[in-house]
Protein backbone atom coordinates (compact mmCIF):
# COMPACT_ATOMS: atom_id res chain seq x y z
CA UNK A 1 0.00 0.00 0.00
CA UNK A 2 2.50 2.50 1.14
CA UNK A 3 4.90 1.60 -1.72
CA UNK A 4 1.84 2.09 -4.30
CA UNK A 5 0.68 5.60 -3.10
CA UNK A 6 4.93 6.40 -3.59
CA UNK A 7 4.02 5.13 -6.94
CA UNK A 8 1.57 7.29 -7.75
CA UNK A 9 3.35 10.67 -5.67
CA UNK A 10 6.31 10.18 -7.81
CA UNK A 11 4.28 9.87 -10.90
CA UNK A 12 1.98 13.14 -9.57
CA UNK A 13 5.62 15.03 -9.71
CA UNK A 14 6.80 13.69 -12.98
CA UNK A 15 3.54 14.94 -14.46
CA UNK A 16 4.23 18.56 -13.33
CA UNK A 17 6.36 20.10 -15.67
CA UNK A 18 6.74 22.79 -13.29
CA UNK A 19 8.10 21.69 -10.29
CA UNK A 20 9.92 19.27 -12.75
CA UNK A 21 11.62 22.05 -13.75
CA UNK A 22 12.96 24.08 -10.62
CA UNK A 23 13.69 20.53 -8.52
CA UNK A 24 15.48 18.89 -10.98
CA UNK A 25 16.56 21.37 -14.06
CA UNK A 26 17.58 24.32 -12.03
CA UNK A 27 20.12 23.39 -9.64
CA UNK A 28 22.40 21.87 -12.45
CA UNK A 29 21.42 25.14 -14.19
CA UNK A 30 22.77 27.17 -11.19
CA UNK A 31 25.59 24.93 -11.06
CA UNK A 32 26.64 25.56 -14.72
CA UNK A 33 26.04 29.24 -14.36
CA UNK A 34 27.67 29.96 -11.09
CA UNK A 35 31.20 28.46 -12.41
CA UNK A 36 30.59 30.06 -15.64
CA UNK A 37 29.96 33.34 -13.86
CA UNK A 38 33.24 32.73 -10.90
CA UNK A 39 35.64 30.98 -13.05
CA UNK A 40 36.62 27.53 -12.21
CA UNK A 41 39.69 28.05 -10.69
CA UNK A 42 40.49 27.43 -7.10
CA UNK A 43 38.88 29.84 -4.04
CA UNK A 44 41.57 32.06 -2.78
CA UNK A 45 42.84 30.63 0.31
CA UNK A 46 41.36 26.90 -0.56
CA UNK A 47 43.08 24.61 -2.66
CA UNK A 48 39.54 23.90 -4.23
CA UNK A 49 37.79 25.14 -7.08
CA UNK A 50 34.69 26.32 -7.48
CA UNK A 51 32.62 23.49 -8.67
CA UNK A 52 34.31 21.78 -5.90
CA UNK A 53 31.95 23.96 -3.84
CA UNK A 54 29.21 24.86 -5.90
CA UNK A 55 28.09 21.24 -6.45
CA UNK A 56 27.38 19.98 -2.85
CA UNK A 57 25.57 23.33 -2.29
CA UNK A 58 23.61 23.18 -5.26
CA UNK A 59 22.96 19.33 -4.44
CA UNK A 60 21.46 21.00 -0.74
CA UNK A 61 19.52 23.68 -2.69
CA UNK A 62 18.13 20.43 -5.07
CA UNK A 63 17.16 18.86 -1.85
CA UNK A 64 15.69 21.26 0.15
CA UNK A 65 13.51 22.47 -3.49
CA UNK A 66 12.30 19.00 -3.41
CA UNK A 67 11.78 18.03 0.70
CA UNK A 68 10.74 22.16 1.81
CA UNK A 69 9.61 23.95 -1.40
CA UNK A 70 7.81 21.40 -3.57
CA UNK A 71 6.51 19.52 -0.58
CA UNK A 72 4.88 22.03 1.00
CA UNK A 73 3.42 23.35 -2.01
CA UNK A 74 2.09 20.69 -3.90
CA UNK A 75 0.68 19.21 -0.04
CA UNK A 76 -1.32 22.84 0.54
CA UNK A 77 -2.50 22.57 -3.18
CA UNK A 78 -3.87 18.98 -2.53
CA UNK A 79 -4.95 20.61 0.51
CA UNK A 80 -7.09 23.45 -1.67
CA UNK A 81 -8.17 20.99 -4.15
CA UNK A 82 -10.16 18.93 -1.51
CA UNK A 83 -7.87 15.88 -2.15
CA UNK A 84 -6.75 15.55 1.26
CA UNK A 85 -10.46 15.58 2.73
CA UNK A 86 -11.25 12.96 -0.19
CA UNK A 87 -8.44 10.51 0.72
CA UNK A 88 -9.36 11.46 4.77
CA UNK A 89 -12.85 9.89 3.82
CA UNK A 90 -11.34 6.63 2.75
CA UNK A 91 -9.73 3.47 4.78
CA UNK A 92 -6.37 4.67 3.48
CA UNK A 93 -4.89 5.36 6.94
CA UNK A 94 -3.22 8.58 6.93
CA UNK A 95 -0.43 8.23 8.32
CA UNK A 96 0.49 5.61 5.18
CA UNK A 97 -0.70 8.68 2.92
CA UNK A 98 1.15 11.45 4.52
CA UNK A 99 4.17 9.10 5.01
CA UNK A 100 4.11 8.18 1.07
CA UNK A 101 4.59 12.10 0.54
CA UNK A 102 7.52 12.61 2.54
CA UNK A 103 9.42 9.13 1.32
CA UNK A 104 8.66 10.68 -2.30
CA UNK A 105 9.91 13.69 -2.17
CA UNK A 106 12.83 12.51 -0.80
CA UNK A 107 13.46 9.89 -3.28
CA UNK A 108 13.02 13.21 -5.78
CA UNK A 109 15.96 15.09 -3.54
CA UNK A 110 18.14 12.33 -3.92
CA UNK A 111 17.28 12.19 -7.63
CA UNK A 112 17.89 16.13 -8.00
CA UNK A 113 21.34 15.76 -5.51
CA UNK A 114 22.75 12.98 -7.72
CA UNK A 115 22.15 14.79 -11.03
CA UNK A 116 24.06 18.26 -9.56
CA UNK A 117 26.86 15.98 -8.37
CA UNK A 118 27.28 13.94 -11.65
CA UNK A 119 27.19 17.12 -13.80
CA UNK A 120 29.66 18.52 -11.23
CA UNK A 121 31.94 15.35 -11.65
CA UNK A 122 31.91 15.20 -15.17
CA UNK A 123 31.24 18.20 -16.38
CA UNK A 124 33.13 20.56 -14.18
CA UNK A 125 36.12 18.18 -13.01
CA UNK A 126 35.11 18.18 -9.35
CA UNK A 127 36.34 14.89 -7.35
CA UNK A 128 34.69 12.18 -5.94
CA UNK A 129 35.56 11.49 -2.11
CA UNK A 130 34.40 7.77 -1.67
CA UNK A 131 35.32 7.59 1.55
CA UNK A 132 32.79 10.69 2.63
CA UNK A 133 30.56 9.09 0.52
CA UNK A 134 28.04 7.35 2.96
CA UNK A 135 28.38 10.33 5.29
CA UNK A 136 26.95 12.43 2.63
CA UNK A 137 24.29 10.28 1.73
CA UNK A 138 23.32 9.85 5.23
CA UNK A 139 23.37 13.67 6.03
CA UNK A 140 21.48 14.12 2.49
CA UNK A 141 18.62 11.76 3.53
CA UNK A 142 18.42 13.35 7.45
CA UNK A 143 18.66 16.79 5.88
CA UNK A 144 16.03 16.29 3.30
CA UNK A 145 13.59 14.89 5.98
CA UNK A 146 14.39 17.52 8.80
CA UNK A 147 13.42 19.95 5.68
CA UNK A 148 10.35 17.83 5.00
CA UNK A 149 9.27 18.56 8.62
CA UNK A 150 9.73 22.06 8.23
CA UNK A 151 7.44 22.42 5.10
CA UNK A 152 4.78 20.40 6.34
CA UNK A 153 4.90 23.07 9.24
CA UNK A 154 4.55 25.47 6.79
CA UNK A 155 1.67 23.70 5.06
CA UNK A 156 0.30 23.44 8.99
CA UNK A 157 0.46 26.92 9.80
CA UNK A 158 -0.87 28.39 6.97
CA UNK A 159 -4.43 28.09 5.43
CA UNK A 160 -3.98 28.12 1.50
CA UNK A 161 -1.64 26.96 -0.65
CA UNK A 162 -0.88 30.89 -1.95
CA UNK A 163 0.26 32.04 1.81
CA UNK A 164 2.46 28.58 1.89
CA UNK A 165 4.29 29.45 -1.74
CA UNK A 166 4.76 32.46 -0.30
CA UNK A 167 5.94 31.84 3.22
CA UNK A 168 8.28 29.29 1.59
CA UNK A 169 10.51 31.39 -0.71
CA UNK A 170 10.67 34.05 1.47
CA UNK A 171 12.62 32.12 3.75
CA UNK A 172 14.65 30.01 1.37
CA UNK A 173 15.51 32.29 -0.86
CA UNK A 174 17.59 34.80 1.61
CA UNK A 175 18.59 32.27 3.88
CA UNK A 176 20.12 30.61 0.46
CA UNK A 177 22.64 33.61 -0.23
CA UNK A 178 23.41 34.07 3.44
CA UNK A 179 24.36 30.01 3.74
CA UNK A 180 26.76 29.29 1.87
CA UNK A 181 24.47 28.46 -1.35
CA UNK A 182 24.81 30.84 -3.75
CA UNK A 183 27.56 32.58 -2.40
CA UNK A 184 30.92 31.31 -1.60
CA UNK A 185 32.29 32.12 1.71
CA UNK A 186 35.58 34.07 1.63
CA UNK A 187 34.06 37.40 2.12
CA UNK A 188 33.87 39.04 5.28
CA UNK A 189 29.72 39.09 5.87
CA UNK A 190 28.06 40.84 8.95
CA UNK A 191 27.96 39.31 12.22
CA UNK A 192 24.17 39.81 12.16
CA UNK A 193 24.32 37.83 8.50
CA UNK A 194 26.57 35.01 9.98
CA UNK A 195 24.45 34.66 13.30
CA UNK A 196 21.12 34.19 11.61
CA UNK A 197 22.97 31.99 9.00
CA UNK A 198 23.92 29.82 11.92
CA UNK A 199 21.06 29.92 13.77
CA UNK A 200 18.49 28.53 10.83
CA UNK A 201 19.20 24.81 9.32
CA UNK A 202 20.19 25.58 5.61
CA UNK A 203 23.87 26.41 6.50
CA UNK A 204 24.42 23.25 8.59
CA UNK A 205 23.16 21.10 5.64
CA UNK A 206 25.22 22.90 2.95
CA UNK A 207 28.37 23.12 5.19
CA UNK A 208 28.28 19.10 6.15
CA UNK A 209 27.83 18.59 2.54
CA UNK A 210 30.09 20.41 1.23
CA UNK A 211 32.75 18.61 3.82
CA UNK A 212 32.01 15.63 2.64
CA UNK A 213 33.60 16.82 -0.67
CA UNK A 214 36.34 18.52 0.54
CA UNK A 215 39.62 17.06 -0.04
CA UNK A 216 41.42 18.45 2.57
CA UNK A 217 39.53 16.56 5.95
CA UNK A 218 40.14 13.70 6.87
CA UNK A 219 37.78 10.59 7.93
CA UNK A 220 34.50 9.02 7.36
CA UNK A 221 32.95 11.54 9.14
CA UNK A 222 30.65 9.85 12.36
CA UNK A 223 33.48 11.11 14.62
CA UNK A 224 33.04 13.44 17.56
CA UNK A 225 36.12 15.46 17.24
CA UNK A 226 37.15 19.00 17.21
CA UNK A 227 40.58 18.64 15.06
CA UNK A 228 40.01 21.22 11.86
CA UNK A 229 40.75 18.81 9.47
CA UNK A 230 38.61 15.99 10.56
CA UNK A 231 35.34 15.32 8.76
CA UNK A 232 32.54 14.93 11.00
CA UNK A 233 28.65 15.21 10.23
CA UNK A 234 27.50 14.34 13.65
CA UNK A 235 27.38 18.08 14.67
CA UNK A 236 25.62 19.20 11.85
CA UNK A 237 23.64 15.83 11.99
CA UNK A 238 22.08 16.91 15.59
CA UNK A 239 21.28 20.17 14.48
CA UNK A 240 18.95 18.95 11.68
CA UNK A 241 17.53 16.35 13.73
CA UNK A 242 16.58 19.44 16.31
CA UNK A 243 15.42 21.10 14.01
CA UNK A 244 13.19 18.29 12.21
CA UNK A 245 12.23 17.50 15.25
CA UNK A 246 10.63 20.14 16.39
CA UNK A 247 8.95 21.43 12.66
CA UNK A 248 7.80 18.01 12.64
CA UNK A 249 5.98 18.45 16.49
CA UNK A 250 4.39 21.20 15.26
CA UNK A 251 2.99 20.03 11.91
CA UNK A 252 1.31 16.74 13.48
CA UNK A 253 -0.53 19.27 16.29
CA UNK A 254 -1.59 21.87 13.87
CA UNK A 255 -2.13 20.00 10.64
CA UNK A 256 -6.09 20.16 8.93
CA UNK A 257 -6.72 17.77 6.54
CA UNK A 258 -8.90 20.61 5.30
CA UNK A 259 -8.84 23.79 6.80
CA UNK A 260 -12.65 24.72 6.22
CA UNK A 261 -13.51 21.53 9.01
CA UNK B 1 -38.59 -3.33 9.56
CA UNK B 2 -36.95 -5.34 11.96
CA UNK B 3 -33.25 -4.63 11.77
CA UNK B 4 -31.25 -2.20 13.28
CA UNK B 5 -31.19 0.93 11.72
CA UNK B 6 -28.40 1.74 8.98
CA UNK B 7 -28.20 5.31 10.46
CA UNK B 8 -29.63 6.63 13.06
CA UNK B 9 -29.34 10.34 14.57
CA UNK B 10 -30.78 11.41 17.57
CA UNK B 11 -30.69 14.74 18.86
CA UNK B 12 -28.06 16.56 16.68
CA UNK B 13 -26.84 19.29 17.19
CA UNK B 14 -23.90 21.48 15.51
CA UNK B 15 -22.38 24.48 15.58
CA UNK B 16 -19.72 26.61 14.14
CA UNK B 17 -17.90 28.72 16.51
CA UNK B 18 -21.32 29.17 18.50
CA UNK B 19 -23.49 29.94 15.75
CA UNK B 20 -26.01 27.07 15.31
CA UNK B 21 -26.33 25.50 12.00
CA UNK B 22 -28.35 22.07 12.73
CA UNK B 23 -30.83 22.23 16.12
CA UNK B 24 -31.74 18.86 17.35
CA UNK B 25 -32.73 16.73 14.45
CA UNK B 26 -33.47 13.36 14.70
CA UNK B 27 -33.67 10.49 11.79
CA UNK B 28 -33.54 6.52 11.71
CA UNK B 29 -32.28 5.41 7.76
CA UNK B 30 -33.26 1.58 7.61
CA UNK B 31 -30.93 -0.59 5.77
CA UNK B 32 -31.39 -0.99 2.56
CA UNK B 33 -33.50 2.51 2.41
CA UNK B 34 -32.83 5.82 0.40
CA UNK B 35 -33.31 8.82 2.82
CA UNK B 36 -33.21 12.06 0.67
CA UNK B 37 -32.29 15.42 3.01
CA UNK B 38 -34.01 18.59 1.23
CA UNK B 39 -33.77 21.88 1.79
CA UNK B 40 -32.43 25.46 1.00
CA UNK B 41 -28.56 27.02 0.94
CA UNK B 42 -27.45 26.59 4.31
CA UNK B 43 -30.16 24.55 6.02
CA UNK B 44 -27.50 22.27 7.81
CA UNK B 45 -27.51 19.21 4.88
CA UNK B 46 -23.61 19.25 4.17
CA UNK B 47 -23.12 19.50 7.81
CA UNK B 48 -25.66 16.57 8.88
CA UNK B 49 -24.36 14.24 6.32
CA UNK B 50 -20.47 14.74 7.29
CA UNK B 51 -20.81 14.56 10.85
CA UNK B 52 -21.92 11.06 9.44
CA UNK B 53 -19.31 10.53 7.17
CA UNK B 54 -17.00 11.49 10.33
CA UNK B 55 -15.12 14.57 8.91
CA UNK B 56 -16.86 16.62 11.55
CA UNK B 57 -17.17 17.04 14.97
CA UNK B 58 -20.86 16.77 16.45
CA UNK B 59 -21.76 19.51 19.12
CA UNK B 60 -23.98 17.10 20.62
CA UNK B 61 -26.64 14.54 19.91
CA UNK B 62 -26.02 10.82 19.01
CA UNK B 63 -25.22 9.58 15.80
CA UNK B 64 -24.32 6.14 15.02
CA UNK B 65 -23.79 4.44 11.30
CA UNK B 66 -23.47 0.30 11.06
CA UNK B 67 -22.85 0.73 14.41
CA UNK B 68 -19.89 2.32 14.41
CA UNK B 69 -19.57 6.71 16.08
CA UNK B 70 -18.27 8.14 12.98
CA UNK B 71 -16.73 10.62 15.45
CA UNK B 72 -13.87 7.83 16.15
CA UNK B 73 -12.99 7.62 12.29
CA UNK B 74 -12.03 4.22 12.01
CA UNK B 75 -10.63 2.20 9.24
CA UNK B 76 -13.58 0.01 9.55
CA UNK B 77 -16.20 2.10 9.62
CA UNK B 78 -14.25 3.85 6.52
CA UNK B 79 -14.21 0.82 4.92
CA UNK B 80 -18.16 0.31 4.66
CA UNK B 81 -19.00 3.42 3.46
CA UNK B 82 -18.83 5.14 0.19
CA UNK B 83 -19.14 8.92 -0.12
CA UNK B 84 -19.96 11.73 -2.71
CA UNK B 85 -18.41 15.03 -1.50
CA UNK B 86 -20.51 18.21 -2.13
CA UNK B 87 -17.65 20.22 -3.73
CA UNK B 88 -15.32 18.15 -6.30
CA UNK B 89 -11.86 17.07 -5.28
CA UNK B 90 -9.80 14.92 -7.70
CA UNK B 91 -6.48 14.86 -8.64
CA UNK B 92 -6.19 16.45 -12.31
CA UNK B 93 -2.90 15.00 -13.89
CA UNK B 94 -3.92 11.32 -12.95
CA UNK B 95 -6.20 9.77 -15.90
CA UNK B 96 -9.41 8.37 -15.00
CA UNK B 97 -8.46 5.09 -15.23
CA UNK B 98 -6.03 6.00 -12.24
CA UNK B 99 -7.93 7.68 -10.09
CA UNK B 100 -10.58 4.64 -9.86
CA UNK B 101 -7.80 1.98 -9.40
CA UNK B 102 -5.67 4.30 -6.95
CA UNK B 103 -9.10 4.17 -4.74
CA UNK B 104 -9.63 0.43 -5.41
CA UNK B 105 -6.52 -0.55 -3.41
CA UNK B 106 -8.00 1.31 -0.57
CA UNK B 107 -10.86 -1.45 0.27
CA UNK B 108 -10.67 -4.94 1.19
CA UNK B 109 -13.07 -5.85 -1.46
CA UNK B 110 -13.76 -3.17 -4.35
CA UNK B 111 -15.68 -3.83 -7.29
CA UNK B 112 -14.36 -4.37 -10.95
CA UNK B 113 -12.80 -1.30 -12.14
CA UNK B 114 -13.55 -1.10 -15.80
CA UNK B 115 -16.95 -2.18 -14.84
CA UNK B 116 -17.54 0.71 -12.72
CA UNK B 117 -16.48 2.78 -15.49
CA UNK B 118 -18.94 1.28 -18.18
CA UNK B 119 -21.60 1.77 -15.35
CA UNK B 120 -21.01 5.58 -14.81
CA UNK B 121 -20.19 5.76 -18.69
CA UNK B 122 -16.70 6.87 -18.57
CA UNK B 123 -15.36 4.27 -20.40
CA UNK B 124 -14.92 5.90 -23.08
CA UNK B 125 -12.93 8.65 -21.24
CA UNK B 126 -10.48 6.17 -19.42
CA UNK B 127 -7.04 7.15 -20.32
CA UNK B 128 -8.14 10.62 -20.56
CA UNK B 129 -6.72 12.96 -17.42
CA UNK B 130 -9.25 13.94 -15.03
CA UNK B 131 -8.22 18.14 -15.95
CA UNK B 132 -9.45 17.42 -19.45
CA UNK B 133 -13.02 16.22 -18.22
CA UNK B 134 -15.92 18.63 -18.71
CA UNK B 135 -17.80 18.95 -14.83
CA UNK B 136 -20.52 16.41 -14.94
CA UNK B 137 -17.65 13.83 -16.06
CA UNK B 138 -15.53 14.54 -13.01
CA UNK B 139 -19.07 14.16 -11.33
CA UNK B 140 -19.78 11.05 -12.66
CA UNK B 141 -15.52 9.63 -11.40
CA UNK B 142 -16.17 11.17 -8.42
CA UNK B 143 -19.94 8.86 -8.03
CA UNK B 144 -17.44 5.99 -9.16
CA UNK B 145 -15.13 6.65 -6.52
CA UNK B 146 -17.80 6.55 -3.80
CA UNK B 147 -19.02 3.76 -4.92
CA UNK B 148 -15.51 1.70 -5.79
CA UNK B 149 -15.35 0.00 -2.30
CA UNK B 150 -18.66 -1.78 -2.64
CA UNK B 151 -19.83 0.46 0.32
CA UNK B 152 -23.09 -0.63 2.87
CA UNK B 153 -24.15 2.63 2.99
CA UNK B 154 -23.20 5.32 0.71
CA UNK B 155 -23.49 9.54 1.06
CA UNK B 156 -24.16 11.66 -1.81
CA UNK B 157 -24.25 14.91 -1.10
CA UNK B 158 -25.81 16.89 -4.38
CA UNK B 159 -24.25 14.27 -6.77
CA UNK B 160 -26.33 15.30 -9.85
CA UNK B 161 -25.60 19.00 -9.90
CA UNK B 162 -24.33 19.46 -12.66
CA UNK B 163 -25.22 16.94 -14.59
CA UNK B 164 -27.00 16.89 -18.31
CA UNK B 165 -30.55 15.14 -18.39
CA UNK B 166 -28.93 11.81 -19.50
CA UNK B 167 -26.32 11.44 -16.89
CA UNK B 168 -28.36 12.32 -14.28
CA UNK B 169 -30.84 9.70 -15.38
CA UNK B 170 -27.81 7.61 -15.65
CA UNK B 171 -26.85 8.06 -11.74
CA UNK B 172 -30.59 7.11 -10.85
CA UNK B 173 -30.23 4.35 -12.09
CA UNK B 174 -27.16 4.02 -10.60
CA UNK B 175 -28.67 4.48 -7.29
CA UNK B 176 -32.18 2.61 -7.87
CA UNK B 177 -29.81 -0.48 -8.50
CA UNK B 178 -27.77 0.46 -5.54
CA UNK B 179 -31.00 0.51 -3.49
CA UNK B 180 -31.70 -3.18 -4.97
CA UNK B 181 -28.57 -4.48 -3.70
CA UNK B 182 -30.04 -3.75 -0.05
CA UNK B 183 -27.50 -0.49 0.21
CA UNK B 184 -28.21 2.36 1.90
CA UNK B 185 -27.98 5.81 0.16
CA UNK B 186 -28.72 8.98 1.97
CA UNK B 187 -28.82 11.20 -0.32
CA UNK B 188 -29.06 15.09 -0.24
CA UNK B 189 -30.46 17.22 -3.24
CA UNK B 190 -32.59 20.25 -4.60
CA UNK B 191 -34.13 18.26 -7.08
CA UNK B 192 -37.63 17.24 -5.88
CA UNK B 193 -38.00 15.20 -9.32
CA UNK B 194 -34.83 13.09 -7.99
CA UNK B 195 -36.19 12.57 -4.58
CA UNK B 196 -39.46 11.79 -5.79
CA UNK B 197 -38.24 9.21 -7.96
CA UNK B 198 -35.32 7.75 -5.65
CA UNK B 199 -36.21 8.51 -1.96
CA UNK B 200 -37.63 5.85 0.18
CA UNK B 201 -38.46 8.47 2.56
CA UNK B 202 -37.38 12.38 2.73
CA UNK B 203 -36.96 15.01 5.49
CA UNK B 204 -36.92 18.49 4.59
CA UNK B 205 -34.79 20.69 6.67
CA UNK B 206 -34.92 24.49 7.54
CA UNK B 207 -32.14 26.27 9.49
CA UNK B 208 -30.90 23.41 11.16
CA UNK B 209 -34.19 22.08 11.42
CA UNK B 210 -36.33 19.28 10.14
CA UNK B 211 -39.81 20.65 9.74
CA UNK B 212 -41.30 17.52 7.86
CA UNK B 213 -40.31 14.20 6.93
CA UNK B 214 -41.70 10.60 6.00
CA UNK B 215 -42.47 9.35 2.62
CA UNK B 216 -43.32 11.33 -0.49
CA UNK B 217 -47.04 10.52 -0.11
CA UNK B 218 -46.84 10.91 3.84
CA UNK B 219 -45.87 14.40 3.36
CA UNK B 220 -48.42 15.16 0.11
CA UNK B 221 -51.33 13.82 2.64
CA UNK B 222 -50.28 15.62 5.68
CA UNK B 223 -49.11 19.05 4.12
CA UNK B 224 -50.44 18.86 0.54
CA UNK B 225 -54.48 18.60 1.32
CA UNK B 226 -55.07 21.29 -1.55
CA UNK B 227 -55.55 20.64 -5.10
CA UNK B 228 -54.67 23.17 -7.44
CA UNK B 229 -57.08 24.86 -10.36
CA UNK B 230 -55.91 26.75 -13.47
CA UNK B 231 -57.49 27.67 -16.82
CA UNK B 232 -56.71 30.64 -19.23
CA UNK B 233 -58.34 33.72 -18.39
CA UNK B 234 -57.12 37.53 -18.72
CA UNK B 235 -56.63 38.60 -15.26
CA UNK B 236 -57.84 42.20 -15.08
CA UNK B 237 -61.20 40.79 -16.47
CA UNK B 238 -62.19 38.31 -14.43
CA UNK B 239 -65.81 38.68 -12.95
CA UNK B 240 -65.67 39.35 -9.28
CA UNK B 241 -67.92 37.36 -7.12
CA UNK B 242 -66.13 34.17 -7.40
CA UNK B 243 -67.40 30.87 -6.47
CA UNK B 244 -66.70 30.56 -2.53
CA UNK B 245 -65.40 27.23 -2.62
CA UNK B 246 -62.42 28.20 -4.73
CA UNK B 247 -61.11 29.71 -1.98
CA UNK B 248 -58.49 32.34 -2.50
CA UNK B 249 -57.26 33.29 -5.69
CA UNK B 250 -53.66 33.55 -6.23
CA UNK B 251 -52.03 35.89 -8.28
CA UNK B 252 -52.00 34.71 -12.50
CA UNK B 253 -48.90 34.90 -14.82
CA UNK B 254 -49.72 35.79 -17.99
CA UNK B 255 -53.16 35.72 -17.82
CA UNK B 256 -53.02 32.52 -16.35
CA UNK B 257 -55.45 32.47 -13.31
CA UNK B 258 -55.17 29.28 -10.65
CA UNK B 259 -56.67 28.69 -7.22
CA UNK B 260 -55.46 26.41 -4.59
CA UNK B 261 -58.62 24.45 -3.70
CA UNK B 262 -59.51 22.59 -0.39
CA UNK B 263 -62.52 20.68 -1.45
CA UNK B 264 -61.66 19.88 -5.15
CA UNK B 265 -65.62 18.29 -5.84
CA UNK B 266 -67.57 21.20 -4.72
CA UNK B 267 -65.44 23.76 -5.97
CA UNK B 268 -65.97 22.13 -9.43
CA UNK B 269 -69.35 21.84 -9.08
CA UNK B 270 -69.52 25.96 -8.17
CA UNK B 271 -66.47 26.98 -11.08
CA UNK B 272 -68.87 25.15 -14.01
CA UNK B 273 -72.08 27.41 -12.89
CA UNK B 274 -70.15 30.43 -12.45
CA UNK B 275 -68.19 29.87 -15.35
CA UNK B 276 -71.27 29.42 -17.53
CA UNK B 277 -73.00 32.08 -15.91
CA UNK B 278 -70.45 35.02 -16.58
CA UNK B 279 -68.97 33.64 -20.23
CA UNK B 280 -66.00 32.51 -18.90
CA UNK B 281 -64.41 29.88 -21.15
CA UNK B 282 -62.06 28.15 -18.64
CA UNK B 283 -59.49 27.72 -21.54
CA UNK B 284 -56.94 24.94 -20.66
CA UNK B 285 -58.51 24.47 -17.21
CA UNK B 286 -56.52 21.82 -15.58
CA UNK B 287 -56.85 20.43 -11.91
CA UNK B 288 -53.24 18.98 -10.22
CA UNK B 289 -52.80 17.19 -7.03
CA UNK B 290 -49.93 19.59 -5.04
CA UNK B 291 -46.18 18.37 -5.91
CA UNK B 292 -43.39 17.63 -3.45
CA UNK B 293 -42.32 21.40 -4.87
CA UNK B 294 -45.37 22.94 -3.75
CA UNK B 295 -44.69 21.64 -0.70
CA UNK B 296 -41.37 22.28 -0.15
CA UNK B 297 -42.10 25.94 -1.10
CA UNK B 298 -44.85 26.44 1.10
CA UNK B 299 -42.62 25.09 3.83
CA UNK B 300 -39.31 26.77 3.24
CA UNK B 301 -40.91 30.17 3.02
CA UNK B 302 -39.42 29.98 -0.54
CA UNK B 303 -43.04 31.44 -2.60
CA UNK B 304 -43.37 34.51 -0.16
CA UNK B 305 -39.91 35.85 -0.29
CA UNK B 306 -39.48 35.00 -4.12
CA UNK B 307 -42.44 37.19 -4.82
CA UNK B 308 -42.42 35.04 -7.92
CA UNK B 309 -45.19 33.71 -10.31
CA UNK B 310 -47.15 31.52 -8.71
CA UNK B 311 -47.82 28.01 -10.77
N1 LIG C 1 -16.91 25.21 8.21
C1 LIG C 1 -17.88 26.06 8.55
N2 LIG C 1 -17.61 27.10 9.36
C2 LIG C 1 -18.57 27.95 9.74
N3 LIG C 1 -19.85 27.85 9.36
C3 LIG C 1 -20.19 26.85 8.57
C4 LIG C 1 -19.23 25.90 8.11
N4 LIG C 1 -19.86 25.00 7.34
C5 LIG C 1 -21.15 25.38 7.29
N5 LIG C 1 -21.36 26.49 8.02
C6 LIG C 1 -22.66 27.16 8.21
O1 LIG C 1 -23.59 26.21 8.63
C7 LIG C 1 -24.82 26.38 7.95
C8 LIG C 1 -25.21 25.09 7.27
O2 LIG C 1 -24.31 24.82 6.22
P1 LIG C 1 -24.38 23.51 5.34
O3 LIG C 1 -23.19 23.51 4.46
O4 LIG C 1 -24.59 22.35 6.21
O5 LIG C 1 -25.70 23.79 4.47
P2 LIG C 1 -26.33 22.97 3.27
O6 LIG C 1 -27.70 22.61 3.68
O7 LIG C 1 -25.45 21.87 2.86
O8 LIG C 1 -26.40 24.07 2.14
P3 LIG C 1 -26.21 23.96 0.54
O9 LIG C 1 -27.53 23.59 -0.04
O10 LIG C 1 -25.84 25.34 0.17
O11 LIG C 1 -25.14 22.98 0.29
C9 LIG C 1 -24.63 27.56 7.02
O12 LIG C 1 -25.21 28.69 7.62
C10 LIG C 1 -23.16 27.73 6.91
O13 LIG C 1 -22.82 29.08 6.79
MG1 LIG D 1 -24.47 21.39 1.20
Amino acid sequence: MLVKQIQYQLMLFFRRPAALFFVIVMPVVLLALLTQILGNDPIPGQTTTSAQFYTPALAVFGVVTACFTYLAVSTATSRDQGILKRIRGTPLPPSVYMTARIISVTVIALISAALVIASGVIFLDVEMQWDKAVAGLFILVTGGLSFAALGMMVVALCRSSETVQAVVNATLLPLAFLSEIFIRPGRELPDWMIWTADFFPLKHFSVALGNAFKPSLEGYGFTWTDADDAFSVLPEFLILLAWGLFAGVIAVRFFKWDVRL
Amino acid sequence: MHDDPAVSVSGLFKSYAGVPAVRGISFDIAPGETFALLGPNGAGKTSTIEILEGYRKRTAGHVNVLGFDPGENCREFRECIGLVLQSTALEPELTVIETVTAFSQFYPEPLRVEGLLKTVGLADRRDNRVRTLSGGQQRRLEIALGLIGNPEVVFLDEPTTGLDPDARAGVWHLIRKLSQKGKTVILSSHHMEEVEALAHRLAILVAGKICASGTVADLLHEFGGHSRFSFWWPFDQLPYNLPPALGSLHHGHDNWVSFSVAEPGKALVQLTGWAHHYGVNLDSLTITKPTLEDIYLSLTGARQKSGGPDR
